[in-house]
């Protein structure tokens, strides 16, 4: 750790938390209908919108409703980037001339895709045509996004309203948070991507003559626009296969910084809407103390670890010059860049990689699974991880508020054995998934183990993590693993749909029934949500109900690992 | 009457731990699926433990002799837990059902005539007569007759009581004794359904139902233990592939340790515990939802008189009117009430003897040269001819009819007297010699001691106090601002109550109140806490979902307060529980792993001296952290009236984080222990 990785990694924190409140605010004044600056432009565009598909955005729906909508429109979704990749070899804008990729591999994607996941089992350049990734790809990372923002702010609507069934309109919701808040960003994000050197064209791969005398093929495309999206999105989706560390997408230190910045920015902005739309702002600031305190507790670990370097290495090799561990990570973005990357792209349910993870040093690379496995809540997905944040505090409230004595209040609701039941079912589905999946997959040798790079500790690492980046809806993948088989791409395939669809219902049912309620008024026996006390024990929740799930598996992989590897039994 | 019983009751203790054994039956466990899975891994590892030795393949009998014994413990502690809990609750029963001896009714037949029958035989609408010395064979409402009755049975209280018929006096109970006259009772109840029956199924816990917060808790442990089964199954194949495969014994152990047993394990044994904590202040709750409630409550409605003031007006002030001294105008006060025997005249008397140190002088010593005007309703003046002085006291208007009668007139400043102390909320009283008038005594309602402390307290705990007075609004807003209550309904009628009720309601608000009267039946009934007093009649008692056995409206707020206890030992308990599991993974996990993998003995931080007896000493700690905590949810934890957030900090403190660090130490001494004598 040095001085210069510090340096750079608070002004990153910094410059978030002062775009969350400008942030928090526009989130707040798009989904309340209020008017935006780009109304002017994409106004008409939306009123056209609801005119062609019938659609009265005034009608607001009650939980089922919504529910019954999202689902409808993510089977479209998935269906259609199913039939595009399959079809891809007939459609235009295919100059690489590539043919649809196996049925395994297609649904593997379009699950993946419609549900803002991006676990990519496919290598985008030798996969996807660019009518694929436009049309397909691209679409999904707005649309999947604008559906898990408006599922965060339905949640938020049914704590903020009181004795309705009424939680807004699904197409309305889609249709705002796409039109005023991710294109708009994206837009000029990618012009500025562009600036930089992003390419965005729709020309053949070069082909370049090497110094050795070799052909290499050199992958185009329509770049800028995708990578925009797929930060802004926490989709994390590469138009590349090795994602941010191409030069093409993400060509010097200010793209890396900017695309961090976009990572977290509409996360961290919601915590500020969250508090403005229950009309208590400093509950949404100790939401967003609690998700900063764990965000930092993972960069200092994954950066301390990395700073380490790996002690087996002979002292001939002077890994202090290169700042720590170097291995899988590229040199234009260091060691704290490349940590600070992997912190924040599991703790947003993003997944891009700017290095590679299965590099990492074993502490190193438990960051990265930890934060995923503790339920994407630390900033977490677009939306995702905001209403998975709003589950912990449901939980969090209920546990500590007995302790109050009073029957458990969450901002004038009072939680109630429904509530809980349905909090219960969202948390107990992630490690169902994936401890069940995991511990099927190595108890087979030939379709589970035979895709291990690694054996011992290291490969169980590496199927755990694949599993708990699919149910997370992460998306990343710790390589190592060959994921792009019959076994991998259906088991993933379903880990993926169930982390999304699985959650979202319950989410969804709290709602209702939050909305539902009569407003309990505050007084000073209320347990108090707005206070430092409460980030501490929405923590602490957090990292119980987290660790203790995952506590025995993470023992006998990252922990054994990195035991094995300071006491010189492995490399 | 406390009725108080040690925690160490040698008769509760052997009745609980044959019921420990009794409540194994799976059909009684599975209500309690937390230990219903402890139970079956016990049983399981009994049997395993049985046929692995029995065919010679078990490398450590002794220890999975250990694991298999601990388990059961664990299970047994926990229905002890319960069943010293139920078995307090029957000690209480005992002493009501003492009162149900078997008596025989003189049932009065439509055409007249008395037949005796068997209490037991007697029906809702049933016509009785008790006579003197009978018992009163059911629960009803006298509507003939008025006597004595000995209540003491239900009460504690030895003194009788008088019932009659009309009014607000007219409830009998089943079971007290008719002392003198007799009286003609209609039944309200059929047999087993009154209210002595439904106290004893209550205390008994046979009619106990889940509490809405106690099902929502029972959710989240059984979602906890589902995660914690599952991470216990996979663990298996995770080790498998490890190459590190684990006993039966070993992952049985684990889970065990995990789930939360603790909180699980007495769970039911604070939710009965809280319904005999109302019970020893004298307080029947006709359910466990009435005093959850309790502790939700955000408004107190509290009866001015008898709960705020001690009921009666008192002396509080002379004030003479121009030229008369103050010991004049005392004197003349205090003779002139010795013929008052009401509680206002008596303050005077002591009033002027303790400000002015005026000996009361006693009717009798003076009897020959005096001749005394006793207060009347009618006159509202009392008063005494004294060697030619006519002293009169009384009502402001009945003074100036008889200075007026005496041809004398009222003097200009006395007006402004009485009107001040109208405004302030008294209520004056003037004082005359003849046809002069000598000054006013100002009477007050006075203000219980320590009520304004109180109602401090509750402000603290976010309860919001209002006081209901049949008093003008000028006298209630005095007396409600000498009380500190937060609010006040002044001239008050029940419907105004009602409405008051139904207001606050509307807010989202919880609602408390006591009541006795037929009138306030229905607001009891509409309240979210009603607390109808013994004394009140059958329609109040029945309409609440509490009856106050002392009648002493001020324990309102106590309900409230064991009401927050309960929900409080609930939380402190889960906490405290689910705390409890990091030590546990500490201890277990490097035991499982440290022989395929020496290096994780590094997550030993606790220096456990063998894999055996760390494994060992979490399980016995496991099983002996629920008896060490049966006093705590017996007793509820301790609760001081604060804020929200400053309960949070402590409790926080004492069970969050205690929790993490207790297991820690237990779990180590456990391990020196066994580890000493050689059991591990």
């Amino acid at each position: 750790m040095n001085v210069y990785g510090i340096v750079q990694i608070v002004i990153y924190l910094v410059v978030l938390t002062l775009l969350t409140k400008p942030v928090g605010i526009y989130i707040a004044r798009v989904y309340a209908g209020e008017r935006t600056g780009p109304e002017a432009v994409f106004g008409p565009i939306e009123r056209s919108l609801y005119r062609i598909c019938r659609v009265d955005p005034a009608t607001e729906m009650n939980w089922r409703q919504y529910g019954a909508a999202t689902l409808m429109f993510s089977l479209v979704c998935g269906v259609s980037v199913y039939l595009i990749q399959r079809l891809q070899y007939f459609l235009p804008l295919n100059p690489a001339g590539l043919s649809g990729p196996s049925p395994d591999s297609s649904f593997n994607t379009a699950v993946s895709f419609m549900t803002n996941t991006n676990w990519q089992g496919y290598s985008g350049e030798t996969t996807m045509s660019y009518f694929t990734q436009m049309t397909a790809l691209t679409v999904q990372n707005f649309v999947s996004a604008a559906v898990g923002m408006a599922l965060a702010i339905v949640f938020i609507r049914g704590i903020a309203r009181f004795e309705t069934d009424r939680l807004g309109n699904f197409w309305a919701d889609v249709v705002r948070g796409t039109l005023y808040i991710l294109l708009p960003i994206s837009l000029a994000a990618a012009i500025f991507f562009v600036s930089q050197g992003v390419i965005q064209n729709f020309r053949e791969y070069d082909l370049a003559q090497t110094l050795d005398g070799g052909i290499q093929t050199i992958a185009q495309g329509p770049a800028a626009s995708q990578i925009a999206i797929k930060q802004l999105g926490t989709n994390g989706g590469g138009f590349f296969g090795v994602n941010s560390a191409h030069p093409f997408e993400n060509p010097t230190p200010l793209t890396d910084f900017v695309q961090m910045l976009l990572i977290l920015l509409i996360p961290a902005g919601f915590t500020y809407t969250l508090g403005r739309m229950v009309r208590s702002q400093r509950h949404g600031w100790a939401v967003y103390g609690a998700m900063m305190v764990l965000l930092i507790a993972g960069i200092a670990l994954s950066y301390w670890a990395e700073s380490q370097g790996n002690p087996l290495f002979p002292g001939s090799v002077d890994q202090a010059v290169a700042g720590g561990n170097m291995e899988g990570k590229e040199v234009r973005f260091g060691v704290a860049n490349s940590a600070l990357w992997a912190t924040l792209t599991t703790a947003a349910s993003n997944g891009s990689v700017n290095s590679m993870h299965d590099s990492f040093t074993p502490l190193g690379g438990l960051v990265p699974l930890l934060n995923i496995q503790l339920g994407e809540v630390i900033f977490g997905g677009v939306g995702a991880g905001m209403y998975g944040m709003l589950v912990m505090i449901i939980l969090t409230v209920f546990i500590a508020g007995l302790m109050v004595g009073r029957t458990p209040e969450y901002l004038g609701n009072k939680i109630e054995a429904y509530d809980i039941k349905m909090a219960m079912l969202y948390i107990l589905i992630f490690p169902l998934s994936v401890l069940g999946l995991t511990a099927v997959s190595v108890l087979m040798p030939d379709a589970g183990l035979s895709s291990l790079n690694n054996p011992g500790a290291h490969g169980l690492s590496e199927v755990l993590f694949a599993f708990t980046s699919a149910t997370g809806n992460n998306g990343s993948a710790f390589a190592g693993l060959n994921a792009n088989t019959a076994w991998y791409n259906t088991s993933l395939g379903i880990a993926i749909l169930v982390g999304r669809f699985y959650m979202i219902i319950p989410v969804l049912a709290i709602a209702g029934s939050l909305a539902g309620k009569r407003e309990v008024p505050a007084s000073l026996g209320t347990f108090p949500v707005n206070t430092a006390m409460f980030a501490v024990l929405l923590v602490s929740v957090i990292l119980i109900v987290g660790a203790l799930t995952f506590f025995p598996v993470l023992s006998l992989s990252p922990i054994l690992e990195h035991l094995q590897m300071i006491n010189g039994q492995v490399m | 009457m406390k009725r108080a019983i040690s925690i160490w009751d040698k008769t509760i203790i052997r009745q609980a731990l044959a019921g420990s054994v009794k409540k194994l039956d799976p059909r009684t466990m599975i209500k309690n699926p937390v230990m219903f899975i402890v139970e079956l891994g016990a049983a399981f590892l009994t049997v395993r433990w049985l046929t692995a030795v029995a065919t010679g393949a078990e490398t450590e009998p002794l220890f999975g002799l250990q694991i298999t014994v601990w388990l059961w413990f664990t299970v047994l502690f926990a229905n002890f837990a319960e069943a010293m809990a139920e078995g307090r609750g029957k000690a209480q029963a005992d002493t009501l059902r003492r009162s149900k001896t078997e008596t025989t009714a003189n049932l009065i037949e439509a055409n007249g005539e008395t037949r005796e029958i068997a209490a037991t035989d007697l029906r809702k609408g049933d016509v009785v007569r008790v006579n003197a010395g009978e018992f009163i064979p059911g629960d009803g409402e006298v509507i003939e007759g008025v006597a004595s009755v000995d209540e003491s049975a239900i009460t504690g209280e030895s003194a009788p009581v008088i019932r009659e018929s009309g009014g607000d006096r007219s409830a009998v109970t089943g079971g007290t004794r008719v002392l003198s006259d007799w009286i003609v009772v209609r039944i309200s109840s059929d047999p087993g359904e009154t209210f002595i029956d439904r106290m004893i199924a209550l205390v008994e816990g046979a009619a106990r139902q889940k509490t809405p917060n106690e099902i929502a808790l029972h959710i989240l442990l059984v979602g906890l233990t589902i995660i914690f089964l599952f991470a216990v199954v996979t663990l298996q194949p995770f080790a498998i592939y490890s190459g590190a495969p684990q006993t039966i014994f070993v992952l049985i152990s684990l889970l065990v340790c995990l789930i939360p047993t603790t909180i699980g394990g007495l769970l039911s044994a604070i939710g009965i515990a809280g319904m005999d904590r109302l019970i020893q202040h004298n307080v029947l709750a006709m359910s466990g939802r009435a005093v959850e409630a309790a502790g939700d409550v955000n408004t107190l409605l509290l009866d001015k008189t008898g709960t705020i003031t001690l009921g009666n007006r008192q002396a509080s002030e002379f004030i003479p009117l121009p030229g008369v001294s103050d010991a004049e105008l005392a004197d003349a006060a205090q003779l002139s009430s010795l013929a008052d025997e009401t509680p206002e005249g008596r303050s005077i008397v002591v009033f002027a003897k303790e400000k002015y140190g005026l000996r009361g002088r006693e009717l009798h010593e003076m009897a020959d040269m005096a001749s005394f005007i006793s207060f009347s309703a009618q006159t509202r003046m009392s008063g005494v001819d004294l060697n030619g002085r006519k002293i009169r006291k009384g009502s402001v208007d009945a003074i100036e009819r008889y200075i007026a009668e005496q041809g004398g007139h009222t003097p200009d400043g006395l007006r402004d007297v009485v009107e001040k102390i109208g405004r302030s909320g008294g209520t004056p009283l003037v004082v005359a010699d003849g046809k002069t008038a000598l000054g006013v005594i100002y009477l007050k309602d006075v203000v219980k001691g320590g009520m304004r402390e109180r109602f401090q307290q509750l402000r603290r705990m976010g309860i919001k106090t209002v006081m209901i007075t049949g008093d003008n609004p000028l006298t209630a807003a005095s007396i409600a601002n000498e009380a500190g209550v937060d609010d006040f309904l002044a001239e008050a009628t029940p419907e105004e109550k009602m409405a008051l009720i139904k207001r606050e309601q509307a807010e989202g608000k919880l609602v408390a109140m006591t009541g006795d009267g037929t009138n306030d039946a229905p607001a009891l009934a509409q309240a979210d806490v009603g607390v109808a007093m013994n004394t009140g009649t059958q329609a109040a008692k029945e309409a609440g979902n509490m009856v106050d056995l002392d009648s002493d409206p001020t324990k309102l707020i106590e309900v409230v307060e064991i009401g927050k206890q309960l929900l409080m030992t609930r939380g402190a308990l889960t906490t405290f529980s689910i705390a409890n599991d990091v030590a546990k993974y500490f201890a277990i996990i490097p035991a499982m792993f440290a022989a395929s993998f020496p290096v994780l003995n590094t997550l030993n931080i606790m220096a456990l001296s063998t894999p055996r007896s760390a494994i060992l000493s979490a399980v016995i700690f496991n099983a002996l952290v629920i008896i060490g905590l049966i006093p705590l949810a017996l007793k509820g934890v301790s609760y001081r009236p604060m804020s929200a957030s400053s309960l949070l900090k402590r409790n926080l403190l004492i069970y969050g984080f205690g929790g993490l660090i207790t297991p820690f130490v237990g779990i180590k001494l456990i391990d020196i222990v066994i580890s000493a004598i050689g059991l591990a």
